[in-house]
This record gives structure tokens, sequence and C-alpha cells, in this order.
């Protein structure tokens, strides 16, 4: 469960400063709940980011260390590295609005 | 699961090295399973837990894991070494791992369904760093604050403990109390192996902590409200119950430093181990007594542990050089250990604890408390004689002679204290003013000695320049005087023993003077007699001579009348004859 992507910016809109908005996703194995997290991120990421976001799951199955910088304990959850500040959202994602209003998308897209 | 039922009747238990918690709980805390330690803020859960897994880590070979949930590793290493312990060396020698687990509820959004996978792994990750077998989880409950789903929490939270067991860990796991549960979020419904309580009340202003096992599933353990203290040294927890009256007894016999006082006591003095009182009101010199008590020991190359509550060490060494006693030669060389603290620092059973750590430090043959009334009015009648009884129980069994002052007050009957502790004490002396003609003097007696005959006397007790010294106060004509009301009348004794004896010399000489003349008179008389004996005798002697002049003249005139001198002739003769002699 490896995976990053990156949007290419097609539908760039007049923000000046082109930010890569840098997302980590802490799973813990391939659990159903992992998978959905994953696809709806994906998901939510297309719509609104695209083209300027990077994924980058982290499996503390195989890191564990990793947990701790993060400063993580729920499973799965999603961290904005950037832009800052940092902003984490736990859960499977389900909720898009929650996830929008949690990763402040809502004011990039306009 | 199935291993720990299994396990059920021997229970593995893990010593925690706490001074007093493995006695309580009979070997340590519940190997290989989660323990809950709840009490509200400052009642030192975290502190409990830390010397759990120091001691464990550095006394008995066990690494454990520090997670926290609410302290920085700043500060939980700065906790540490207020206990002595270098949380950095000992991170660095790979026998604590700590984990600081921060959640910010305000960066932290929830959507959609979510486990704490992610704690354990931390966890199972620091646990296999260092081979850990015991773990601590710093108030965990901290999660529910931050946390909104408490649904999911506590399935997690279930799921974690059941997770240590399968570990194999011995945890602690720390809890607020909450105000009808033992804590606040109900943690005890998970941890149901053993929970202690830990508690931190005021009472008129004295704090005092305790400790109580709430439940220890399958041991047994002391049932009791316990009082620990917390210093430099950890967490100490007074074990001591009452042990039941099986301590050692001696017959040796240890001097009172007074030989007169010696002498009361049956010639030899208190026994060794044995726990005396002395009562007395303000001045009557009870702390003079304990001194020399305490300079006797420390003659006899003994240990002494001086506990005062009065006045500071030096103003004691001072002030018992005015009676001759240089107790300071003896704390130089170490044999004298002064304590002093305000009765007022802390509460009765912190006291208690406190006698029990020093007396461990300094192990002394001879242990005085000047005095223990103060600490009496601390706590009420029953408690105060649970924890004296304690505290002496635990002194007998350790064969220390104890000596306890008592202050009593005035108005108050002297055997107040009797309600209180009298039944523990083996000898009860009793100091008190006798108050006479204007005078306060000091006596002493015995009110008890059990196991040698003492004497029933009162003595006047003396301080002199070269210490303590009984006197035989004056008991003749039905009062007992002292001082110089004693002194006059020893002066008046002697004055009248003195003419008592001139009169008794002039009557002798009366007597004499009697028995002569007496005598005097009987020689007198005998003389007068032996004169009128002597007289009779002449007289009788006449009277013969003259008789027989008479006869013969009757017969020359018989011749005369030259008749015949017939019988009726006599007969008449002898009539006229005795006419004639009338």
């Amino acid at each position: 469960m490896k995976a990053a992507s990156q949007g290419k910016g097609k539908k760039a809109k007049a923000d000046p400063p082109e930010e890569i908005w840098n997302l980590r996703l802490y799973v813990a194995g391939q659990t159903p709940k992992s998978i959905t997290a994953f696809a709806n991120l994906k998901k939510i990421c297309e719509e609104h980011l695209a083209g300027k976001y990077r994924i980058e799951v982290i499996d503390l199955l195989k890191n564990p260390q990793l947990a701790k910088g993060d400063q993580i304990i729920a499973i799965p959850t999603l961290v904005r590295k950037l832009p800052e500040p940092l902003k984490k959202i736990i859960g499977d994602l389900a909720n898009t609005e929650r996830v929008l209003v949690g990763l402040d998308i809502r004011s990039v897209s306009g | 699961m199935a291993k720990a039922k299994q396990d059920a009747d021997s229970l593995a238990k893990c010593p925690t090295g706490i001074r007093g918690l493995d006695e309580i709980t009979k070997g340590g805390l519940p190997r290989g399973r989660p323990t809950l330690i709840c009490g509200c803020a400052g009642s030192g859960k975290t502190l409990l837990a830390m010397e759990f897994l120091m001691r464990g880590a550095r006394d008995y070979g066990e690494p454990g894991v520090f997670m926290t949930f609410e302290e920085t590793p700043d500060d939980l290493a700065k906790n540490f070494i207020s206990l002595g312990f270098d949380l950095h060396d000992m991170e660095s020698r790979g026998l604590i791992a700590t984990d600081h687990v921060v959640i910010a509820r305000s960066e932290i959004e929830e959507t959609g369904e979510y486990d704490l996978e992610g704690l354990f792994i931390r966890l199972g990750s620091a646990i296999d760093s260092i081979g850990a077998k015991r773990v601590v989880l710093d108030t965990v409950e901290a999660l529910f604050s931050e946390l909104p789903n408490a649904t999911i929490l506590r399935a997690e939270l279930r799921r974690l403990f059941h997770w240590l067991k399968d570990r194999g860990v011995t945890a602690i796991v720390t809890g607020e109390s909450g105000d009808k549960t033992l804590t606040r979020y109900g943690l005890e419904e998970y941890v149901a192996d053993c929970v202690i309580f830990l508690d931190f009340r005021i009472v008129e202003q004295i704090s005092t902590r305790r400790l109580r096992i709430i439940k220890y599933r399958g041991s047994s353990h002391g049932a009791d409200e316990y009082p620990f203290l917390i210093d430099e040294r950890g967490v100490s927890i007074l074990p001591i119950t009452s042990l039941g009256l099986d301590y050692p007894v001696s017959t040796e016999r240890i001097s009172t430093g007074v030989p007169k006082l010696d002498a009361m006591l049956s010639g030899k003095g208190f026994f060794r181990g044995s726990t005396i009182l002395v009562s007395g009101t303000a001045g009557t010199g009870k702390t003079s007594l304990s001194a020399t008590f305490a300079d006797a020991a420390c003659r006899r190359g003994e240990r002494c542990l001086y506990f005062a509550f009065e006045e500071s060490p030096r103003q004691i060494i001072r002030n018992m050089g005015s009676i001759g006693l240089d107790l300071d030669r003896w704390v130089k060389k170490g044999l004298l250990k002064f304590h002093s603290a305000r009765p007022s620092l802390y509460g009765l059973e912190m006291h208690l604890v406190t006698f029990h750590k020093v007396i461990e430090e300094f192990n002394p043959r001879v242990f005085i408390v000047d005095p223990i009334s103060n600490l009496i009015n601390a706590g009420t009648a029953s408690e105060v004689k649970s924890i004296l009884t304690r505290l002496i129980d635990y002194l007998k069994m350790q064969k220390i002679s104890t000596f306890l002052t008592d202050l009593t007050h005035y108005g108050n009957s002297l055997e107040r204290t009797s309600e209180e502790i009298s039944s523990l004490i083996d000898t009860w002396l009793l100091l008190r003013d006798i108050e006479l003609k204007g005078e306060r003097n000091r006596g002493l007696y015995i009110l008890k000695s059990r196991g040698m005959a003492h004497s029933n006397q009162i003595q006047e007790f003396l301080l002199t320049d070269e210490g303590i010294d009984l006197i035989d106060i004056y008991t003749g004509s039905g009062e007992a005087l002292t001082g110089s009301a004693r002194a006059a009348q020893d002066a008046e004794e002697k004055a009248a023993e003195l003419a008592c004896r001139r009169e008794a010399d002039r009557r002798f000489r009366e007597q004499e003077r009697k028995r002569k003349a007496l005598e005097a008179k009987i020689a007198a008389l005998r003389a007068e007699f032996a004169a009128e004996s002597e007289e009779l005798h002449l007289l009788v002697e006449e009277e013969r001579i003259r008789q027989a002049a008479l006869v013969e003249d009757r017969v020359e005139m018989t011749h005369l009348r030259k008749g015949k001198p017939s019988d009726p002739q006599a007969k008449r003769l002898k009539k006229t004859g005795e006419r004639r002699a009338r």
C-alpha cells in the first residue's frame, strides 16, 4: 500500500503562489478502514486539489517508529503537513464535508 | 486469558520495590496484568507508577515503558530526578523507554470510523525496543477529553487492556477519581484485577496521604487505609498493622541513668525493649529525664534516636549542659541522633511514617519521643490509639526501648493519657508538681511497671548540676512535704527530738533521785526496826532476870517463915508474883 500520486494542475486557478498540498495518511495494514480512507481521500483530492497535492501513505506495521513523530494514536489518520499549519483528521474520511473543513480546502478552491 | 485463569491458583506477583507496598499486596502487583491506580489530582499516582517502573528497571532487571498522556518528557525527567533517578541515563542504557502522547483537540477533526491501533503500535514498538516487562500508562483517560467519540474509546481501551495482558507485561494504568466512581471514566470496569486507590485528604489543615487496595483478584491483601509518604526517596507506605502480641521479650535490664530511679525499679531499671511513658505537667523535668536516659544509653555504647517536638537539638544540648549532661559528644560520635520537627508540620500518620523511616535508617536501640502528647492532639483518640499501637508494636518487634514523654495539662487528671495509650505502656512514670507552702517542687513516682517489684514511694525529683537526684520526701505526721518545707520539717523534727531527749534525761534523773530517796527511806526503816528489835530483846532479858530474882526471893522468904511450901501456897504465891509483876 505504497502510493504517492500527484495531480497535474490543469484546472489551476489564479492562486499566484502555487502550493503543493503535502498529505500523509497513516494506516496499519490493509484494513477495510484504511482502504476506504485512501479511496475517499483520493477522490476528494482529485475533486478539489487536482494537480497540486501529494499523498504519502505510511503503514505503521512496517514502520512503527514513525507513529511517535506525528503523534499518531488513531488509525487511519490523515495529516496535512503542508500547507501550514499542521492538521489532522482521524477516521475513514467518509464525510466529505468534514474532510474539506478539516483540511481547510474550501477556502483554497474558492 | 485462559492462561491468566490457570495462574489464578498461584498468582505470580511482580514486586514493586516500593517500601511497604509489597507487604500490603503480599508480594507485589499481579504479574502480567494491568493494575489501576486511581486518585484525585496530586495524590501521587504518577509518582507511584514512576517508582514502580524505575525500581523494576534498576532492581529487578525488568525494563519498562512509560507512556505519558499529560507531562512532557522534560517534566517527566525532572520528576524522576526528584526521586533520585536519572531518566535520560536509564533511557540511554535501554532500561526505560518513554513516549509522550499529545493530542490537541484543536488540530483534530473526526470523520468516520477509526480505532486506536496507532497507540497500540507505538506502545508495542516501545515495548519491543527495550524488551520491557513493565508498562505505565499515565492517565490514559486524557484521551476521553481529547477524542470525542467515547464509544470507540471505550471499546479500544477494553481492547488495550486485553492486549496488555496478552503481551504479558505488568502494567499500571492511572486514572483520576470521579465524583461517584473510582475513576472519572469508569476505567475500573476494564481493569478488574487490581485496583489501588490513593487518597489525599486534609483534616484540620493537615494533609495526609493514604493508600487502599480496593481489590486484588486472586490474592489476599491488607484492606486498611495505609498512610504513605512521598519524600526524596520515593513513596513509603506504612504497612504495619497490629501484628499480634508475639514480639520477642527480653529479661535484660537497662539503666534509667538515675541510680535512685533504678533502685525504685527493683534495683535494675527498665526492661530492654519495653515502652516507658513519662507523664507530667510543664516544667516537671520530662526532657531532663529523657536526656538522662539518652545519655545512659550512649554511655553503654548504644545508638539513641531522639525525636524532639518542642525544642531544637542545639537548644536541648545547651539546656542539658546545665544539669551536667554533655550530649554533644554523643552526637559527634554518631551515637545520638536528634530529629526535630514541628508537630504541626504534618499529620500524625506522616509523623509515624517519618519515625519508621528514620528508625530504619539509624537503627537505634533506644528511641525517645519528647513529647508525644503534641502528636496525640493531632488526631482523634481512636486514630491515635491505632497508630501508636502500630508504632509500639513495631518498636517491640525491633526490641527498641521506647521512651515517650507526655505533657499533661493543668486541670486534667495526670492519668488522662490512660484512655489512649496506657495499655500499651510497660512502665509509667509520673512527674508531678507538689505545691506546698508557697513552693512548687517536683515529685516522681511509678504508676506502674510491668514485671517488676517497683517502689510505691513518691520521691522528690531534684535537678542538680550533676544531673537528676531523687530524695525520699518527708512523709511523717500524715503529710508529704518537699523542698524547703521538707528541710524545715527536718530541722523542726531534730529540735523536737533534742527536746524530747532532754526531757527523757531529766525524767531519768528524777527517777534515779526517787530511787535513791526510796532506798534511803528503806534503810532508815530497817535501822529503826533493828533498833526496836534490839530494845525488845533487852526488855525480855531484863524481865527474865527479874523473874529469876523474884523466884529466889520467894524461896528465901519461905525459908524465913519456916513453913512448908504447900501447893496452894505456891499458887497463891504465883498470883501475887504476877500481881507484883504488873
